[in-house]
């Protein structure tokens, strides 16, 4: 199952990518109390999708030969931005590193169905549903960020 | 048992409590005043308190001007005592449903003698070379007026914040939500209520769609069980306490449970009835509601029935608190597992229990699923709605309420839902302006953000009124320097130059309670009329007529081009407000001041069906949470992020409950080596709020006329600190220098009373400048109801030097 293992690898290697993202503007915005700890629990949740996922990384084994995520990553978060639309434009990065991960975390849930795989598709639906909570808290507080930030910010 | 007559005066429990010039009777030893006691089921006797300036009897009185107390968020009536054009006194209203007579200490005592104090403001400041000095009205407004063009022109209505109170009346705020609703088009509003009930209001939408308290203080004539969540009752709603002493001491008394991590007098009473004290860890609420929530399902406490027809969401609240067995409570709160079982086997098997719940969960962490916890409690067993089963989710300040109702903090007027068009349609048509001009897009700005944006100068110009953030929000040092700063042009509105006062641009002189006339109303849905029993002093005027004046000054135009703004008195904007209502939860279409002049307090909903207003909410069981009736769609409890509205839809409410739960998560600060003590904020008995008025009463004020911390036997041991000495209490943040006394607090936790600022009566204290408890408070809020969080920091305490030679 090359596929599966490949699909395996990018979950627990986006999820990663995305935990470290959500500390990263942890750090970058700590004044801004909200994100700074909202941030740090979101990032605890992608940290235990990873351990809940390595028992299916012991059994099909961890494709690590993808680029997509390294991209991603390179391109996204390393640094944080300052001010407000700094944030804004963080927040929006974290939505789009996490929306890999729900979409990852879809196609491996289908994979689990075929292969009648249920601790696997439980993990999958599990976080899942777990990603959509993290994406609906971008979502929520990029609406709340934006006029300010588009429309008066210095 | 005897059945008690309930006529104006001479039945057989009733007491006048008059304190004259010969203190005959002393309300600040005796809190409570003479007991009452009668039997479940009974009306609670009358007991009239009077208290009238040194030398005066009754019959020096000219007039008695009907109103209802501001001094705690219970709202008792009560009439003013005027001699000479003066407020000289207050006489408690036999006919009151709130209080039946009763007044508590502040009302007594603090009522009044702020109204004559000599550092009144009568005439507006302006700031002139880094001073306020005096000026006109013309000239003060005018600099208000000219900023504000200024920087609407510059940046357009997202520059202009409004932080307002929990004390103006209620025409005030919805004068105020109009000027910044249709007005400006603002959505930076908020009040000090974010600090006291914002979590009451989540936890009511979360759970029943809108806001709405569904019981009333009459419950605790038929309650059998009476659960007092983190709420002090004693000492910040004296009348109420007195009320529920009442039942305790008579026939049939109810058991009390209380939580609370300090041994109070609620927490003594708890035992005395037999039920439990359970002192929880700071910061740890959620994990012993969520154990009580477990022991109702393990034991079938539940109305199958009840959940089954008007709720949803059991099963994801049944996996969530799976994981809080009694023991896993006691691991992480600290509470016996035993007094866990016997709390929940009170819950579970009295037959009307009544919650009330206050500052101890909502300024504590997860504020807002511990109080949601509360009322899944009630509706898993189907006890909301009928006499002694309901949920009191309690508010801080006395017109919190209308500041919710009419929209000047983050809610949308009438209970509406701003992410709902057609709610926002309806409003758009009533003011006739663009629908776009009214601020939707997202959630109202809370207070914190209000403040950040402050502090960046993205907003330009903040207007604060009736309110003290210098000394009542967490973090003093960093709002001090927001307020003190270039960036932000504020404007505050005031009776005295508090710490507040003393930073701003422009300061007006505002006329208090008993100098204007106004309605507003309690955390029971009970609305009062507030009369004018004398004239402001100087140059003061009425909240309601300053809003005037800059709303005609800024020119603001309705669609038509004609004024925005027309009513000119009091009444004319209740009855706008009253329209406004119509169809919606808060409905006050039946109520004017006319019947309330004639009934002293009616409980809203007042309309064609309950022409005499609403006792209860919530008695048919259905619930205001339809998609398209709710006040809000609701959020995830632990991010906050909103549900969406076709997320809402999808789960069909159609008129059920909501069960909402979310697992324990540790405070945002822990105790650690530097600062190993949990610090707390909270509230004593003689002082309201930041002292404004009960500072300047003299007996409040020498019944507490200084800060201090609270600490256990064994800390205190532990740092070779005695009772009376002076300690230092730092935090990460910030530390104060206050006396020290060893008392029930928890081992491990810090108390200390918020309403001590630089202020101070006599200007004799050497330590004002270094006892303000929010220097050590943390910047944090609640993820859903955005209430900071005052409960739970980090601390050390160190002794300085032993008590002052003839003790304190």
């Amino acid at each position: 199952m090359p596929h599966l293992s490949t699909y395996v690898g990018l979950a627990d290697h986006s999820e990663n990518t995305l935990a470290t993202s959500f500390r990263a503007v942890a750090e970058g915005h700590a004044q801004v109390a909200d994100v700074h700890h909202t941030c740090l629990l979101l990032a605890g949740w992608s940290e235990e999708h990873r351990r809940a996922l390595a028992p299916a990384v012991e059994r099909y084994g961890e494709d690590r030969d993808i680029d997509e995520p390294e991209r991603l990553h390179a391109a996204g978060l390393a640094e944080t931005r300052a001010g407000e639309v700094g944030l804004l434009r963080d927040l929006q990065d974290l939505h789009v590193l996490a929306t890999l991960v729900q979409t990852t975390w879809t196609v491996i849930a289908q994979g689990a169905q075929g292969l009648r795989d249920t601790e696997l598709l439980q993990v999958a639906e599990d976080c899942n549903a777990e990603t959509s909570r993290q994406l609906s808290w971008l979502n929520t507080r990029m609406k709340e960020a934006a006029p300010q930030a588009l429309i008066v910010s210095p | 048992m005897p059945a008690h007559a309930q006529g104006r005066c001479g039945h057989p429990e009733g007491v006048a409590a008059h304190d004259g010039d010969t203190a005959s009777y002393d309300r600040i030893r005796d809190v409570w005043g003479p007991r009452t006691p009668h039997a479940r089921g009974t009306a609670w006797p009358e007991r009239v308190d009077v208290h009238l300036e040194s030398g005066l009897s009754e019959g020096d009185v000219e007039r008695w001007v009907p109103s209802a107390c501001v001094l705690c968020s219970n709202g008792c009536g009560c009439d003013i005592a005027v001699k000479d054009g003066r407020m000289v006194g207050v006489r408690g209203r036999a006919d009151d449903a709130v209080n039946r007579g009763r007044l508590g200490p502040k009302g007594l005592y603090g009522s009044t003698p702020w109204a004559s104090s000599t550092d009144r403001l009568t005439r507006p400041l302006v700031r002139e070379g880094g001073r306020l000095v005096e000026t006109d009205w013309d000239t003060a407004l005018g600099r208000v007026v000219a900023t504000s063009r200024r920087l609407l022109e510059e940046q357009g209505p997202l520059s202009h914040g409004f932080y307002t109170s929990g004390q103006l009346f209620l025409e005030e705020y919805y004068l105020q939500a109009v000027i910044g609703k249709a007005g400006l088009g603002t959505p930076h509003m908020d009040g000090n209520t974010r600090l006291c009930t914002a979590t009451a209001a989540a936890a009511l939408k979360e759970s029943f769609g809108a806001d709405g308290q569904p019981a009333c203080h009459d419950d605790v004539e038929h309650c059998d069980a009476l659960f007092l969540y983190g709420h002090n009752t004693a000492e910040t709603q004296t009348v109420l306490w007195a009320r529920i002493l009442d039942r305790t001491r008579g026939a049939d008394a109810p058991r009390l449970v209380c939580v609370d991590p300090r041994r109070t007098a609620v927490a003594e009473e708890a035992r005395r009835t037999g039920g439990v004290h359970l002192a929880p860890r700071v910061g740890t609420n959620v994990a012993l509601v969520n154990a009580l929530t477990r022991e109702l399902l393990e034991h079938g406490w539940v109305d199958g029935d009840y959940v089954g027809a008007h709720t949803v969401g059991y099963d994801d609240l049944a996996a969530t608190v799976a994981a809080y067995p009694p023991e896993e409570a006691e691991r992480i709160c600290g509470v016996p597992a035993d007094d866990v079982r016997r709390a929940a086997r009170i819950f579970g098997e009295s037959e009307a229990v009544l919650s009330t719940v206050l500052q101890g969960f909502y300024q504590s962490h997860q504020a807002t699923a511990a109080s949601v916890a509360v009322n899944n409690l009630h509706l898993l067993r189907g006890m909301i709605g009928r006499p002694g089963a309901g949920i009191l989710q309690m508010n801080g300040q006395p017109t919190a309420q209308n500041n919710r109702e009419c929209g000047a903090d983050g809610d949308l007027t009438g209970f509406r839902n701003w992410d709902n068009p057609a709610h926002v349609r309806e409003l758009a048509e009533q003011w006739n302006v663009d629908p776009m001009t009214i601020p939707h897009w997202a959630p109202p700005t809370h207070a914190m953000q209000i403040f950040a944006h402050a502090e960046t100068g993205s907003i330009g110009l903040l207007w604060i009124s009736a309110t003290n953030p210098a000394v009542s929000m967490p973090e003093s040092a960093r709002i001090r320097r927001i307020l003190g700063g270039d960036q932000c042009f504020v404007v505050v509105q005031d009776l005295f130059r508090t710490e507040t006062a003393e930073l701003a641009d422009v300061v007006l002189p505002a006329a208090g309670w008993g100098e204007k006339t106004g309605t507003f109303t309690n955390a029971d849905r009970t609305v009062h009329l507030s009369e004018q029993a004398v004239e402001p002093p100087g140059e003061a005027r009425s909240d309601l007529q300053i809003l005037l004046a800059y709303a005609d000054a800024m020119g603001f135009t309705d669609r038509d081009g004609a004024p925005l703004v027309r009513w000119r008195t009091p009444e004319e904007v209740f009855d706008a407000w009253r329209e406004s209502t119509c169809g919606r939860p808060v409905d006050y279409t039946g109520l004017s001041y006319d019947l309330l002049r004639r009934r002293s307090g009616v409980r809203w909903p007042v309309n064609d069906r309950h022409p005499e207003g609403s006792d209860r909410l919530y008695a048919d069981a259905v619930f205001p949470t339809d998609t398209d009736v709710c006040e809000t769609f609701g959020h995830d409890l632990v991010t906050g992020g909103t549900v969406t509205e076709l997320e809402h839809r999808a789960r069909a409410p159609g008129g059920r409950a909501f069960l909402k739960a979310a697992p324990y998560l540790p405070p945002h600060e822990e105790p650690s080596e530097d600062f190993p003590l949990r610090y707390t904020t909270g509230r004593t008995v003689h002082q309201f709020h930041t002292r404004t008025k009960t500072g300047r009463a003299r007996r409040l004020d020498e019944a507490a006329p200084d800060a201090w911390v609270e600490l256990s036997a064994a800390d205190a041991e532990a740092r070779d600190v005695h009772d009376g000495d002076w300690v230092r209490v730092d935090s990460p943040r910030g530390a104060i220098e206050v006396r020290a006394r060893i008392g029930p607090v928890l081992e491990g936790a810090v108390f200390a009373p918020f309403h001590y600022g630089r202020w101070d009566p006599t200007d004799l204290a050497a330590d004002a400048g270094h006892r303000q408890a929010n220097e050590l408070t943390m910047t944090v809020w609640d993820p859903v109801s955005k209430q900071p969080t005052f409960k739970t920091a980090a601390c050390q305490v160190t002794r300085v030097r032993g008590r002052d030679r003839g003790g304190s």
